[in-house]
């Protein structure tokens, strides 16, 4: 029997349009849209796309409430066998949506099916309630994420077995008790002397990697700290005299703001390629509260802000850049000795 | 960038509108902002509203700067 498939897609990928759309209200259509019609294509021996929720980024990031009934109510409609997101690939306010969307249905019993890249900060969200299949971090791949989701969908609605090593999806954490030749006693030896001999070996259990930071002791006297500012917002002086990219940065730069109470219009404006830059272009303290800081200082609420702030491009910016930029930028303020806090806006 | 910042031991709040994305990187300080293409400000507000808005904002991430916290935490 032919399965029923619910898409879900960002207004991109939907069609509508980039990101001067992204704050636009879902809408659903009984039509195969986008990376819907490889993905028709690809399962039509199992199933069918019966239509498509399109809702844009910033929509759910800033109405997730509102968001995630509206799809409540579309399954509830719709009744789908599966429901099925993206590939978002390392987009990062698409694979928060998709992972939301996937929790919606997650919870309404319909089995999950998305694509992701292994940094998207939606995938801890998303795989372990859904089939989420590895996919690259940019959606000139798409050609490859098309066969991996099908695959999924398609032994979803077959109830074929699925492994992650087989079907390329990031395990989902379930254990599945299963029967094998040799007790526990013997496969722990053996991977012991596989050790100590420096052979390879398999864990059976991946210990799961924390990597938590210890919380810096509070400023003790705030009308006495020195605050600098730093931000992946993009905000740069007109010209963009270093010419930090707009997307996936692969740099941060510092701009001296002494004896500056606000970043100007038009002198200022950010060259982030991830967000609707009209409300920050018309006031770019929107983005880098110099402004509001400086009257922080003047009234004596904050010691003094530092006259430099750094900024970086947030957006397609591999986790290891940010971690680099993160590690030279807390390098620089903790050598100066005179910083007592941050504060580090996002868009 | 917040968490290798904090690791030189100096407090940080992220200010950030999808605030769950920034718990599950690991931000310890967190103050939620009003939208993603403008954090620190509401441009449907009139100015003297939105500037209300903004300075109130800035207050309380100084503020999370002064509090001991032991694990992600939204100042709200």
């Amino acid at each position: 029997m032919t399965k029923r498939v619910l898409m879900y897609l960002n207004q991109f990928f939907g069609g509508i349009g980039g990101e001067d759309m992204a704050s636009i209200e879902p809408s659903y259509k009984e039509e195969i849209i986008g990376p819907g019609v490889g993905i028709a294509a690809a399962i039509k021996d199992n199933a069918e796309i019966v239509g498509t929720i399109i809702m844009g980024d910033n929509y759910f990031g800033e109405h997730e409430e509102e968001a995630k009934q509206f799809i409540l109510d579309t399954i509830n409609e719709v009744k789908p066998d599966v429901f099925c997101t993206g590939p978002a690939f390392n987009a990062g306010r698409y694979g928060f949506s998709c992972a939301g969307a996937c929790q919606v249905a997650h919870e309404a019993g319909i089995p999950c099916v998305s694509g992701m890249y292994c940094e998207n900060p939606g995938l801890e969200y998303c795989q372990s309630i859904a089939w989420v299949a590895e996919t690259a971090n940019a959606a000139a791949k798409m050609r490859k994420a098309i066969p991996a989701i099908a695959n999924l969908v398609n032994k979803v609605c077959t109830g074929e077995e699925i492994l992650p090593e087989v079907d390329g999806y990031f395990p989902k954490g379930v254990r599945k008790c299963i029967h094998v030749d040799r007790i526990g006693a013997d496969r722990a030896i053996d991977m012991l002397l596989a050790r100590l001999n420096d052979q390879p070996f398999t864990t059976e259990l991946p210990m799961a990697e924390f990597d938590e930071v210890e919380p810096a002791p509070p400023i003790k006297d705030l009308s006495k700290a020195t605050i600098a500012i730093v931000s992946s917002s993009g905000v740069v002086p007109a010209g963009n005299p270093d010419r930090l990219q707009s997307a996936s940065a692969q740099q941060w730069n510092k701009y001296d703001v002494t004896g500056m109470d606000d970043l100007p219009a038009g002198d200022y404006y950010t060259v982030h390629g991830g967000y609707d830059p009209m409300y920050v272009n018309e006031m770019p303290t929107r983005a880098v509260p110099l402004d509001i800081m400086r009257e922080l200082e003047h009234e004596g609420i904050i010691g003094h802000v530092y006259d430099t702030y750094y900024i970086t491009t947030g957006t397609g910016t591999a986790v290891a850049n940010a971690k680099k930029f993160g590690e030279e930028i807390g390098k620089e303020l903790s050598e100066l000795g005179c910083i007592d806090g941050v504060i580090l806006t996002s868009t | 960038m917040v968490k290798e910042i904090e690791r030189y031991g100096i407090p940080i709040v992220h200010m950030a509108t999808i605030t769950t994305i920034s718990e599950s990187v690991g931000a310890n300080r967190i103050v939620p902002c009003v939208m993603i293409p403008s954090p620190v400000g509401n441009p449907n507000l009139a100015p003297e509203d939105e500037h209300k808005v903004r300075r109130e904002l800035c207050e309380r991430a100084v503020h999370a700067l002064t509090v001991a916290v032991d694990k992600p935490t939204q100042f709200e």
